[in-house]
């Protein structure tokens, strides 16, 4: 017994008499989890929430959530004498007069940043790899929520310094609540405690920040990541892999050194971006005044799309019987956002209804072997990214000299024309992944050789890969096919589900057209056995002997 | 696991075409096979422990020897550079160590569990299912039906009271679509310089001149008010433009609204109420860099790009008795973003 091992066991022994702890330790301590860089995603966002956490719990120390109106007396002298909000006095005063004030107020936003960055990458991890199917749904949906929560957590917080960005930011999302039929007026006066801007959104917004949507978020990242414990994580697949077995390296001493120490790579080069690169200096902005506004106003990155959509949308507004109806508004902040997310949350019981497929899972899919999925992720980024370009059309005019005016309006058109390409060529191009995948599979590897035949014929010669990998290619699940059956049973009773069924085989045909399945076993043996007599055959005419390559292990590329 | 329709078959044969080869056999590390190499990875993991020791004390060191000093914007950003540095270096060498610590030291021979089959076993469910079909017995929900719909018909209006509490938290008396349909402008109030607060003469503006401008009331709300004064500038802020007469034309109507080619805009953007500010000269264009809604300044404030919808409200000008501008009245029309009850206070129009 070590000494390390003799010194905890007290204490240890201590525990376990009340609290059971060993069977909790003897369970999880050496529990397996696989190894992959893009687990890692996750990881980043976890841990940058833990810092916004602890530099938030710094910034409440000196921040003043109140909109009463005070002259700034403070160290930055250019703001002297300014009338202002104590909310946006106090957020000068942590950048000027805290030590390390402007380093954690740094550290916030840029963690921030990151952690909804860091989110939306997993996410894109996920969906790729097919990793929220079952078991995985309800985890898929707490991680949609949680992507959600993090766009109100940042929302919220960029209102609370109450700079000129900031002001701008609630002023849109007061014309936003305008525009909701009937409460909107009411709502935005109940919400701003009357007329805007009103003395209470400060106030009302930071117990938002620092207690509900944080609360909220802590208890979600807390359930999601209990259930990935409980539920083991996924795995890619390859040889030892399968659906019942997980393949990786123990919790402890392992993953206890390599995430916790992940944590303090991520931490680190938070601080030290906040070290070097400057973010949101507000006292460039100054206080919030609704009749002036900066150009080029920008919210921060994970807005931008709401933003850009804001920007692109035509000016549909209508007044019916009396009242206004603001589709200009309402579609691209309420409607679009709304849609967009039940979209995303019904995704993998969309899924599951096109391909059939209600197994469990816990071997991810490389993106290639379900082409439709793939495509329709590519498509959604296409989306997202032309909508975010829009948010920054200004800035893109300005770069590309081109008026604001022809972007926006090579947005409404591009918007519905190049997701539907994308999906398009990304399947496209999965499918040809997987033909390449099956050809190295049948066919080897490209040796670089090239041959000639007594004919003058030219071949590359091609080598066998080695079984690991070619399993590896091979092991992913066959598409299934769904049939709606027939209509009628043979006593002429209709079929009550022959519809959806018939609905079920049409998105199912669609979902793998074209897909390439892997060859069967017999399939597989003819073509290995075809490829290597055609390499005999121009054997028996080559001219010269081989040389150093053993001739039985090489076929040829037909 | 659940049993499939008939209609799921595979295509084909199923099952993989090669059978599972089995873990790939492990290569040993130069870490598992030289001692020497083992060495220097300690040591490696050491020294970048060691460095983020300093990294800490250097931090207490810059905390320490470099104090903020008013007004010195160099010496801010010296202390959060140092600050920084120290503390990010010290915690990325503990994670890289760490890091470094388990990839070349410890085990990396991977290890296989078992997964347990997630759903309950046979016995389980039905024992729950006992269960709860026990005590729903017991607590004769199903047979007693008017306790049922009572408790039902409570609990269906508790979030009554929830909704109503939150009523206070704005005055929704007199009604809100009324308060925000009028601002401070009324007849006669002067339009000043929202800089200088100096009132203007029409002498004073230069042809293609443009001029943020407030309401002169603006200036007597208290400045303790804050909240009554920004309120007032997110609704009366305007601005002024000069043109040639025969630059821009006039809506029926608003003939007697300029004073020689001085025209007056609210300058609150009718989408989402940013303010507009971008103004290009040659067009009379106004822009509002928040989506880009373009307003002509030359042609009653009309919409000719982007999302917004309805054009800049128009304030009708009028010189008072010592020459200096002023308006004729509040805006015909309500400013701002557009709201469900908006088009009921048109045209002056204020129930």
């Amino acid at each position: 017994m070590s000494a390390t091992v003799r010194l905890a066991s007290k204490p240890v022994k201590a525990l376990d008499d009340r609290l059971t702890i060993g069977k909790l330790a003897k369970d999880n301590l050496r529990k397996v989890f696989p190894d992959h860089w893009s687990f890692l995603l996750g990881e980043i966002a976890l841990y940058s929430f833990i810092v916004l956490l602890l530099s938030g719990v710094f910034l409440t120390l000196f921040f003043k959530p109140s909109m009463v109106e005070v002259v700034y007396q403070g160290s930055y002298l250019p703001l002297r004498g300014v009338p202002m909000s104590e909310a946006y006095a106090s957020t000068l005063d942590i950048s000027f007069d805290v030590r390390g004030g402007l380093l954690m107020r740094q550290v916030h936003h840029w963690s921030a940043l990151i952690f909804v960055a860091a989110m939306t990458v997993h996410m894109f991890r996920v969906f790729f790899t097919g990793a929220f199917r079952r078991p995985r749904e309800i985890n898929w949906s707490i991680g949609g929520v949680l992507l959600l929560m993090g766009l109100a957590a940042g929302f919220t917080g960029y209102s609370l310094p109450d700079d000129l960005l900031s002001g701008t930011g609630l002023r849109i999302i007061e014309g936003i609540i305008l525009s909701i039929p009937i409460v909107g007026t009411y709502l935005s006066f109940l919400i701003f405690g009357g007329n805007y801007p009103g003395e209470d959104i400060i106030s009302r917004l930071y117990i938002a920040h620092v207690l509900l949507v944080p609360g909220l978020i802590l208890a979600l990242i807390t359930a999601h990541l209990l259930i990935v414990w409980y539920q083991k994580h996924t795995q890619w697949q390859g040889p030892g892999r399968t659906e019942q077995n997980v393949v990786g390296y123990p919790l402890f001493p392992i993953y206890t050194a390599k995430a916790g120490g992940f944590f303090f790579v991520v931490s680190g080069v938070i601080v030290l971006m906040s070290a070097l690169i400057q973010v949101n200096p507000v006292w460039f902005w100054g206080p919030y005044d609704p009749s002036q506004v900066s150009a080029g106003t920008q919210p921060d990155w994970y807005i931008g799309w709401l933003d850009g959509m804001l920007r692109v949308m035509p000016a549909w507004e209508f007044v019916i019987g009396g009242y206004t109806l603001s589709l200009n508004v309402m579609i691209p902040s309420l409607i679009m956002p709304g849609v967009l997310t039940v979209l995303l949350l019904a995704y993998p019981a969309i899924e599951r209804f096109a391909t059939g497929d209600d197994r469990e899972h816990h071997l991810l899919d490389r993106p290639r072997n379900n082409p439709t999925r793939t495509g329709i992720g590519v498509m959604a980024i296409v989306f997202y990214g032309l909508l975010w370009l829009s948010g920054g059309n200004d800035f893109v005019a300005t770069i590309f000299q081109v008026p604001v005016n022809y972007i926006t309006t090579f947005m409404r058109v591009a918007l519905f024309v190049l997701p539907p390409l994308a999906f398009i060529v990304t399947r496209r191009i999965a499918i040809a992944l997987q033909r390449r995948d099956m050809e190295r599979v049948e066919h080897g590897r490209e040796t670089g050789i090239i041959r000639m035949t007594t004919e003058g014929e030219f071949y590359e010669e091609h080598a066998p890969i080695d079984r690991y990998e070619a399993y590896a290619l091979t092991a992913h699940a066959r598409p299934k096919i769904i049939e709606p059956g027939p209509e009628f049973d043979e006593n002429g009773v209709k079929n009550p589900s022959y519809r959806k069924g018939k609905r079920q085989a049409r998105l199912n045909r669609f979902y793998w057209d074209n897909t390439v399945d892997k060859p069967t076993v017999d399939e597989l043996h003819h073509e290995v056995e075809e490829a290597e007599h055609e390499t005999l055959e121009h054997l028996e005419h080559e001219a010269l002997p081989s040389g150093a390559h053993n001739p039985t292990e090489s076929t040829r590329h037909r | 696991m659940t049993t499939h329709s008939s209609e799921v078959e595979p295509v084909g044969q199923g099952g993989d075409p090669l059978p599972d080869p089995g873990m790939p056999p492990h290569t040993p590390r130069l870490t598992d096979s030289d001692p020497k190499a083992a060495k220097r990875a300690e040591r490696q993991v050491s020294v970048m422990f060691g460095i983020a020791t300093l990294g800490s004390i250097g931090f207490v060191a810059a905390y320490l020897a470099f104090p903020l000093i008013e007004g010195d914007l160099d010496r801010l950003q010296l202390s959060n550079l140092l600050l920084g540095l120290t503390l990010g270096a010290s915690l990325f060498l503990i994670g890289l160590g760490a890091i470094q610590w388990a990839k070349k030291l410890m085990p990396d021979v991977e290890m296989v569990q078992e997964r347990h089959p997630l759903e309950s076993s046979k016995e389980d469910a039905q024992a729950a299912i006992a269960a709860f079909e026990a005590g729903t017995e017991e607590s004769g929900f199903g047979r007693r039906t008017l306790i049922r719909n009572s408790l039902l018909g409570a609990l269906a209006l508790l979030p009554l009271p929830i909704v109503f509490i939150l009523g206070d938290m704005g005055p929704l008396n007199p009604n809100p679509a009324k308060v925000r349909a009028s601002t401070i402008w009324a007849k006669g109030t002067r339009v000043v310089n929202d800089v200088t607060f100096e009132p203007i003469r029409p002498e004073d503006m230069e042809v293609g001149q443009l001029v943020n401008a407030l309401p002169a009331t603006y200036e007597e709300i208290p400045e303790e008010q804050g909240a009554e004064r920004l309120t007032a500038r997110a609704f009366a802020s305007v601005i002024l433009i000069r043109m040639e007469l025969d630059e821009f034309v006039i809506e029926p109507g608003r003939e007697d609204w300029h004073i020689d080619g001085i025209l007056c805009y609210s300058k609150i953007c009718t989408h989402v109420g940013c303010p507009i500010s971008l103004y290009e000269q040659q067009t009379h264009n106004m822009l509002c860099p928040c989506h880009q809604s373009t307003f002509a300044l030359a042609d009653n404030g009309k919409v000719v790009f982007g999302p917004a919808r309805r054009p800049l409200p128009q304030l009708a000008l009028e010189v008072d008795a010592e020459g200096y501008l002023a308006a004729q009245g509040d805006f015909p029309q309500p400013v701002g973003p557009s709201y469900w009850e908006r088009a009921k206070f048109e045209n002056g129009e204020r129930i």
